[in-house]
Order: structure tokens, then sequence, then C-alpha cells
């Protein structure tokens, strides 16, 4: 462990502040350049830089290093923006930046800069940039949720970009709601964790874990947790979220929806493993709904006929798988280094290396799916078939992102594929948890996701590419698309067959980095872990060869057996659900609401009083806080009675008098009685103060005089004026007993050093004075904003009032 | 309204002036006797009302052709901008400065930086007073027509 200082401190900061300052750089680059240029051009250099600058600390992280730095921002509050670079954070920095460029580059032709608003695209972007970045790099917990929920923002910015169709606008807001409540849940979780180990640091949190697995709020911290990870990595049963995401421009699609932002779920799940790793109930929850989700995916990828929500059904399912293999992984915390943890570590190495191919593969066949939507206008398989000889660059990447999805070799996805395979089969024989028993069924499930995994795969590849082409069915001539939209899928397509057959240097440097920073209990040159494509007559070959059989089957049969899919009632499906909840609850909190916001000023002064009385009254009795001391009050005299036999006589004149214009002298007279009470007990800034006042407020009133109704007497009923004549009285006996009891009270250091020494201290004689520009200056600067803002309200209001009277005039 | 009182014109005439001064006294007396930015602000907004209910409001609205809401903005922002000159020297937020200075005329004056902030206060009070009471009579008057 190496803490670096200096200049590269810095460097790490910056790598999140750029995108976010050059976001605001991008209107003035619009209005500079815009036609002549297309903007995308610019905005390439911020993750291109990103992605070059975290080249350099490959070395560092793959000896085991990492790096910190400190920003101080809220020193007090212990909130500061600490970021820690290790070989996990290393591999999703370089996944975002790398993914960034080839999106961009993508998007620069896929966007028409004649037609598409290219300024709120780009700085959409670039804030999802800097706040993925900042996500995978925080080790204040706190820092990441922000970061954390400025990715969904963004995201529902992006999906939103075609906003004149309802359905983008109904997807930004379906993604926005589910992750967005699962971002709330995790914060009440972040702060349950941070209750139990009292730190904000994720690294001294994993510290404390003996700590947090005893305390009783152990089970409550990993749903909310889970709940966050879940649905921000699209979930069963949050995953309905991601298909409608897919409104969203492609380049978006391929870039936040596949590669980066829904990994950010299984980046905090594999972030937290040290904490929470080891539990049954961890165990369960993340493989369990991990593999259920790649069930339900696949299954439901199968029936689509669009090609993106075929693709988007796929990456649930994928998520579903590296989230599995991370609850298996999870085992090792159990076993600890042993023979046994060793075993298990090697599904949270698969874990990492899946979600590393994934990126490759479904980004290309995100791009692929793209350009024949931007080449032919359609997506739907029904429509298309063919294009294998006029697109064969597309048909060639479609083949190996495709093959490689299927788990077949020479292609990436296959080695991973087998790690899984071997993963699942490793659990049966863990013994704990009820393993013993229910451990069969993860082969079983995999098993059979895969072989649907591999169908759609071939669907996607086949009914678009080979079959007959239908002219008549598209509106336009189709060929290939522009060398410069198929370079970013080619490239990633050339990785994913790099990575089959050199995956050991890709496992050296990014892959084991990223293993250890998730057990800690593994030292880097400790790890030995081989990937090697030939392993054998084994288990996992033989269940491959079983998918590819089956898979090839279903496939050749596909039109006899998937209309029975589309059977299913769509009343029971979760879109369903959640579309008929959200009606419901909107309808529900409408009512409610309805109910207490009646507009009547009178309803709020009731709801207002009885609140102030319940709270004060309610804190009073329940604290003993009753209490009169008359020991040292001052001697009553004879002005003082006059006075309040004055003030009561005009206090019940205002009640009792049946003339508005009595009503406000009744008012005055007790303003300027009260103020007598000052001049006797020598206030005079208060006794000033007070007259002027109550001056301005005569005015005002006569002012609004003339807006007011006729005075009337005994309207509403009886229930009407008792429950006014309740609150009321008890209004009045609460601020009478507080003020009486506070008297009696000495809680507090008394402040009034300050008072004696107010001359030396803030060089003032009169210390009302030096208490309201000096001591409590923060006070008088607070009220007079308020003020301020009051009296623009009033303005506003009565202007309003003017406006709408001249609407009606004119109609 | 169109008030046409001889007598209440006449004397406004003359307090107006009496209250101005006033307020000035008020104002600058603040940090050692009774007075200060608030009641200084507060009696020069009841000096500018009373000159309103006296004449008419587009007579006064001629004399003082200024915006009492742009008025009570520039009172807080230099209320806030005085807390942050203490700031620069390194003390908290809106630390106050004191310091006795022999000027030419008044002899031994002390110069405080409250000064600065109570001028925000008194600007803010004032601002705010004169918006409120002209926003409410002028839609008066135009609710009345």
């Amino acid at each position: 462990m190496k803490l670096l200082g200096g200049c590269r401190l810095n460097s790490l900061h910056m790598l999140i502040f750029i995108p976010f300052v050059f976001a605001m750089a991008i209107p003035l680059l619009y209005k500079l350049f815009h036609p002549k240029i297309h903007l995308g051009w610019f905005v390439l250099l911020i993750p291109l830089v990103i992605f070059l600058d975290l080249l350099r600390y490959i070395p560092l992280v793959a000896n085991g290093d990492h790096l910190t730095t400190s920003l101080a921002w809220l020193p007090s509050m212990e909130m500061n923006l600490d970021f820690y670079l290790d070989g996990l954070a290393l591999l999703f920095g370089l996944l975002i930046s790398g993914m960034g460029v080839l999106v961009i580059i993508y998007s620069i032709f896929y966007l028409s800069k004649h037609r598409e608003e290219l300024h709120k695209f780009y700085m959409y972007l670039m804030m999802f940039m800097g706040a993925m970045l900042g996500l995978v790099l925080s080790d204040n917990i706190f820092i990441l949720y922000g970061f954390w929920e400025l990715t969904s923002i963004s995201s529902f910015l992006l999906i939103a970009f075609w906003y004149e169709r309802k359905s983008s606008r109904d997807g930004a807001m379906k993604s926005l709601l589910i992750t967005v409540f699962g971002g709330l849940c995790m914060f009440a979780g972040m702060i349950m964790l941070t209750l139990i180990t009292d730190t904000y640091s994720i690294r001294e949190m994993i510290l404390n874990v003996e700590f947090v697995q005893a305390h009783k709020l152990f089970i409550p911290v990993i749903i909310c947790i889970l709940l966050g990870a879940f649905t921000k990595s699209a979930q069963f049963p949050f995953s309905i979220w991601l298909p409608g995401a897919m409104e969203a421009p492609t380049p978006v699609s391929a870039y936040l929806h596949s590669a980066t932002m829904v990994k950010a779920g299984i980046y905090l799940v594999a972030r937290f493993t040290p904490v929470f790793g080891g539990s049954s109930v961890w165990f369960w929850l993340v493989s369990g709904i991990g593999i259920i989700t790649l069930l339900y995916g696949s299954i439901t990828a199968v029936r689509q006929t669009d090609l993106k929500a075929l693709l988007a059904y796929s990456t649930i399912s994928q998520l579903g798988l590296i989230m599995s293999l991370l609850g298996i992984g999870s085992l090792t915390f159990y076993f600890g280094p042993s023979e046994h943890g060793v075993t298990y570590s090697m599904a949270i190495f698969a874990a990492i290396f899946h979600l590393f191919n994934h990126s490759m593969f479904k980004g290309s066949l995100f791009m692929v799916v793209g350009i024949i939507d931007h080449e032919t206008g359609t997506r739907d398989i029904r429509r298309l078939g063919g294009l294998m000889q006029l697109m064969p660059v597309s048909f060639t990447v479609a083949l190996i992102g495709g093959f490689s999805m299927a788990g077949l070799p020479p292609f990436n996805g296959f080695l991973s594929k087998e790690m899984f395979f071997k993963a699942v089969n490793d659990v049966r024989v863990a013994e704990i948890f009820h393993l013993e028993t229910l451990g069969m069924l993860f082969p079983l499930l995999a098993w059979i996701a895969s072989i649907f995994t591999f169908v759609y795969s071939m669907i996607l590849v086949f009914k678009t590419f080979s079959g007959k082409y239908r002219q008549e069915k598209l509106n336009r001539d189709v060929h290939e698309a522009p060398f410069g939209m198929f370079i970013p899928s080619v490239i990633l397509a050339f990785f994913v067959v790099v990575i089959f057959f050199f995956p050991n240097v890709f496992s050296k440097y990014l892959l084991k980095p990223a293993f250890v920073a998730i057990l800690p209990m593994f030292t880097i040159d400790k790890v030995d872990i081989k990937i090697s494509a030939w392993h054998g007559w084994n288990t996992e070959l033989l269940m491959t060869i079983g998918v590819v059989i089956m898979g090839s089957l279903l496939f050749i049969t596909v039109k006899r057996w998937v209309p029975l899919l589309k059977q299913y009632p769509q009343w029971l499906t979760l879109n369903n659900l959640f579309e008929k909840s959200l009606e419901k609850v909107e309808r529900y909190s409408l009512t409610i609401t309805n109910r207490y916001m009646t507009g009547s000023i009178r309803h709020y002064f009731i709801y207002i009083f009885s609140f102030f009385v319940i709270v004060l009254a309610g804190s009073l009795l329940l604290l003993h806080g009753i209490q009169f001391d008359v020991s040292e009050d001052n001697v009553i005299c004879i002005y003082d009675m006059g006075l309040v036999l004055g003030v009561m006589i005009a206090a019940l004149t205002v009640l009792f008098t049946s003339n508005r214009m009595t009503a406000i002298v009744a008012l005055s007279v007790v303003g300027y009685l009260v103020t007598m009470f000052f001049v006797i007990f020598r206030a005079p800034d208060l006794a000033l103060t007070q007259m002027v006042v109550e001056t301005v407020t005569t005015v005002l009133f006569l002012l609004c005089f003339y807006h007011l109704p006729k005075l009337q007497k005994n309207i509403g009923r009886i229930k009407f004026k008792l429950t006014n004549l309740i609150v009321s009285v008890a209004t009045g006996l609460t601020i009478t007993i507080l003020a009486l009891s506070s008297n009696s009270h000495k809680l507090f250091e008394p402040i009034s050093y300050f008072f004696e020494n107010a001359y030396e201290l803030a060089g003032a004689k009169n210390i009302v004075n030096a208490i309201l520009v000096d001591f409590r200056g923060f006070d008088t600067m607070l009220e007079i904003s308020v003020l301020c803002i009051a009296g623009l309200g009033v303005y506003t209001l009565a202007r309003f009032r003017m406006k709408g009277s001249d609407h009606n005039e004119a109609e | 309204m169109k008030p046409n009182d001889v007598i209440l014109q006449s004397v406004t005439k003359v307090t107006v002036i009496i209250i101005f001064t006033f307020s000035v006294y008020l104002f600058l007396n603040g940090h050692h006797h009774p007075g200060g930015g608030f009641i200084g602000g507060l009696s020069t907004a009841a000096a500018i009302v009373l000159l309103f209910l006296a004449f008419d409001i587009e007579k006064v609205r001629e004399n003082f052709q200024i915006d009492f809401k742009k008025l009570a903005a520039l009172g807080v922002l230099i209320a806030i901008g005085t807390g942050f000159t203490g700031m620069l020297a390194g003390d908290p937020f809106l630390t106050q400065y004191f310091n006795d200075k022999n000027l030419p005329i008044f002899g031994k004056t002390e110069l405080a930086t409250a000064l600065i902030f109570d001028t925000g206060v008194a600007l803010a009070v004032i601002g705010t007073a004169v918006s409120i009471i002209l926003s409410i009579s002028e839609g008066d008057s135009l609710w009345k027509r």
C-alpha cells in the first residue's frame, strides 16, 4: 500500500471534474461551430484524455498498489471528496472512458448535426460520464450516493432526449422512478451502515466487518443497499425500466444501458462484498435474484420482435448472470483463504471477466442494431432478413458479438461462460446455507437460461442477416453504413476475438487487480489464475455442448413454440403491475391532498396552530418543562396593572366589535400599549421599533381595508366556532405557559458576558445594536433576506391578482 | 385614492423633513445609543408612507424614481457582501471591525464596518416596506377601476 503525493494527487480529481467543466463549455462551442463541425469531435477529446490518463495507472495498480486522494469539501461534517483508485475502480474507469470514446465516435455518425439538439445531448453525456467516474472512484459513501443519483438523472435526461415522443417520456419517467426509489432505499441503508461503523469511508467499513455482521441492523442494511443495486442493475423484478429505456438514441443504449450505468449496481455489490460477504442472507439474495433475473431475461428476450428490446432483455439476463456470480463468490468470505475459499473466489473472477466481456460484445451488438435501424429504418425482426450480402461488415460484427454472447468459441464469451458453469457446479458442494439440497437448482437454472441465451443470440444474428431479403417491407434502399459508423463496433469485435486468444494479458493487468480489490484476503503475487480455452472433457464443456444441441433444436423449431410464450396474459406482466399501481398512487394521493388543501386560509391557520400547540405543549408536558418561579420577578406596580387592563380591553374589542375599522384601531391600541411596556422596562430600541412597525402596519391595514368584505358576525355553525375557540385558546395558553416557564428555567450558560463587554468586543455601547450587527450578525443577515423575499412575494401576488382581473375583464 | 386634505398635506410637508432627519440620526446613532439600521430604515419607510397617504401615489412616484424592490435587493447584497470582507483577512464570515480615528471635523470618531452592514439592513427594510405598500395600493387603484 502506498500513498502518492504531489501533482498526481490532483489528477484523480481532475478526471472527474473535467467532464463537468467541459459540459459547461459545450453551449459555447455549439454557438461557435454549430453547423460547420459536428460537436462530437470536440467532445471526443474528453474521454480520450481520461482513458489515456487512466492507462498510466495500470502498472501501479497491477502491482497491487492503490491511489488515494482527498480534497476537503465540508471537513467539519467529514464530507470530503475522497477518491480511491484500486483495481476495481480502474477497470470501471477504463470501461467508462474507453466505451465513451467509441460511443462518441459512433454518435457523430448516428446523430445528424442538422436535426438533433447536439449540445444538449453531449452535455447530458458529459454529465453522465463525470458522475459515473465519480461513482466508481468515491470512497466516501455519501459522495458515492450523490454521484449515483446524478447518473440516474443524466440517464433520465438522455432517455427523454427525443422528448416529443410519448414513449420516450414514459420510458424516462419509469427509469427515474424505479432507480431513484432504489437509490433512496440505498441511502437509508448507507445511513444505517454509517451508524453501525461510525465512518463514511468504505475502506474503513471493510475493516469493521465483524462489527457490521453482528449488528441487529445487519439484515435491514443488506436489503436497503441491495434494493439500490438491484434497481440500478435492472434485476428482477425491477428490470422493467430497462426495455423502456431503449427509447433513448442507440449510442446512449450502448453506453449507459449496457456497458456502464447498469453495471453500477454490480459495482456496488462487488464493492460491498467484503462488508456483507459470508452471510447467508447476502448469498441468497444476490445469487438467488441474479439467477432468477438470468432466467427471466433470457426467456423474455426470445419472444421480442424489436431488436433493441431483445438486446435489453439480454442485458438484463447477463446482468443477472454477473450478479449471481458475485453472490456465489461471496462464499469466499465464509470459508476464508482456504482451499474451499479459493474455489469460490473464482466466481468473483468470473464475474469481473464476464462484466468486461459483456461490455465488449453487447456494445458491439447495440452499435450494429443501431446501424441496421439507421440504414433500414426499422428494428423489427419480422421485416428484416437477408441483410448479409448488403451489409457484410455489420454481419461479421453481429456474428462475432452474437456468438460471443451465446458462449461459443473462439470468442471471449465462451471463456467467461465456462467459468460461470464451473462456479454454479461448485455451489453444490458448499454444504452450508441449505446448499446441499437447493444447490442443485443453480446449475439447472443456469443451463436452461444458457439455452435460451443461445436461442436469442441466434435469432439476433440469423433472423436479420440470413433468410430472404424483403425489399417490399422496407421503405428504402439498404447499403452498408458509413466507415466511421462501423469503426467503433469493429474495434469492439476485434477485442472480443483478441481476448479469447490472449486472456491472460488482460487478466494480469486489469482483472486480477480488480479481483484483489474485491477480495482483500488475497495478495496479487499469490493469486495464480490462468484462463485457458481448453480445460479437458469436464462437466462445463459437456454443459456447453448440451446448450448448443438443445439451443439449435429450439432455434430451428422457434416458430412452433414462441407463440406459446406470447400466450402469457398481458395483465399479469410486471409492466402492467407497475403502471396500474402508479395510476392508483397518483389517484389516492390526489384525493388525500385535495382533502386538506382546501384553499381556505382559515383551515391553513387551524393546521398551523394545531401543529404548533401539539408540538410545543406536547414537548412541555413530556419533558416536564412547565415550571413557575416568581422569586426573581420584578415588583408589579400600578402602571403595569393599568397597561395590562388596557391591552385586555383593546383585545376584547377586536373580538367583539362588528365594525372592521374599530377592530383595526383596537389592534393598534394593543400594539402601542405593548410599546409602553418597553418604555417602562427601559428598552428604548424595542419601543422605537415597535412604534414604527405599528404605524406602518396600521397603514397597511387601511390599504387592505378596501378589499375586505363587510365584516359579518355569526357566520358558520357552532362546530366551526367551537373549533376556532379551542385552537385559539390552546395557542394562547401554550404561549403564556411557554413564556412563564422559560423565565423559570436556567438551562444554558448565560451569554450576558457578551452584553456586558459589548464595548470591548464590538466597540458598541448600545448592546441591542451590537447583538444585531455583530454578535448575531448572521441572524440579521438572514432576516433581511427573508424580509426581502416576503416583499417580493407580496409584489408578485398583487401583480398576479391584477393580471387575473385584467384577464377576466378581457373575457 | 385622491385625497384633497390641505391641512394634512401642509403638515406632512414639514413633518416628513423632521422624520427623515430623525431617521438619519437614529441610523447613525445606533452603535452607541438607541437606534440602528432597522429602526432608521423603518422610520424612513414610515415617512414615505406618510407622503403616499397625504399626496397622490403618482406624485410621490415622480419624486422618488427609485425601484424599491431593487433597493431591497441591494441592501441584502451589501449586508452579505460585508460578510466576505472579514474572510479576505482570514477571519470567519461576518466578522466586524472597529477603530477609533481622528477625523478633521468630527474629532475622535469610531469607525466600524458594522455601519456598512447596518446600511444594508436599512436599505433592505426601506425597500421591502415601501414596495409592499406600493404594490398593494397600486393593485388597489387598478382594482377599483
